[in-house]
């Protein structure tokens, strides 16, 4: 097992801990903007750090130059629908109970 | 090395599964919305730890259009939940 496997495992080991993370915050977390700050962790370094990852495994400079824009138009796409997303469940909160439930 | 890949694969699906629950439960739309962004999410995650196990460029490009679509997906969403469909962030008169 040699050493670009290593940091292969290590990353996506990483990576998949952001995802399962933002998961569980998503299923958690008592409010919608905090579900929603939850996911965009999930979306922005799980994804970041398994494409990282992968680029070990990449045989020519293409493919790690493809993972780097796949994970570029996940960040950028995942930043800008968080804004979008939070302004648009501002001023429709319904009156939720304690539990963030909708009453 | 290319089973821990699919391992991981497997759990990325799980939080697929997970994150169907929330879109059952979700109050509001907006976490609706939100959960299909994180499947969109994982599914480009998915897709590359395939394309990394097979050594396959070509399933990055595949990658790449879902994440594509997934953005648009929520964008869509937004641009139809306010009420006069403009959904720009900056007017407030709503």
């Amino acid at each position: 097992m040699n050493l670009a496997e290593a940091f292969t495992i290590l990353f996506v080991v990483a990576g998949i801990f952001f995802f399962v993370a933002g998961t569980v915050g998503l299923l958690r977390f008592p409010d919608t903007h905090t579900r929603l700050h939850a996911l965009t962790k999930a979306d922005n370094l799980g994804l970041g750090l398994i494409a990282f990852g992968l680029a070990f495994r990449m045989p020519d400079v293409w493919g790690v130059a493809k993972l780097g824009l796949v994970w570029l138009l996940a960040v950028l796409a995942a930043a800008t629908v968080a804004q979008l997303v939070a302004r648009a469940a501002l001023d429709r909160l319904p009156d939720l109970d304690e539990k963030g439930g909708a009453r | 090395m290319t089973s821990f890949l699919y391992l991981a694969g497997l759990i990325l699906l799980l939080t697929v599964a997970a994150s169907l629950i929330r879109i059952h439960i979700g109050p509001t739309r907006a976490e609706r919305m939100m959960s299909a962004q994180l499947i969109g999410t994982s599914g480009v995650g998915t897709v590359l730890l395939l394309a990394g196990a097979e050594g396959n460029g070509a399933m990055i490009d595949v990658a790449l259009v879902l994440a594509l679509l997934a953005a648009f997906a929520a964008v869509a969403f937004v641009k139809a939940s306010s009420p006069d469909g403009a959904g720009d962030p900056e007017e407030d008169d709503r």
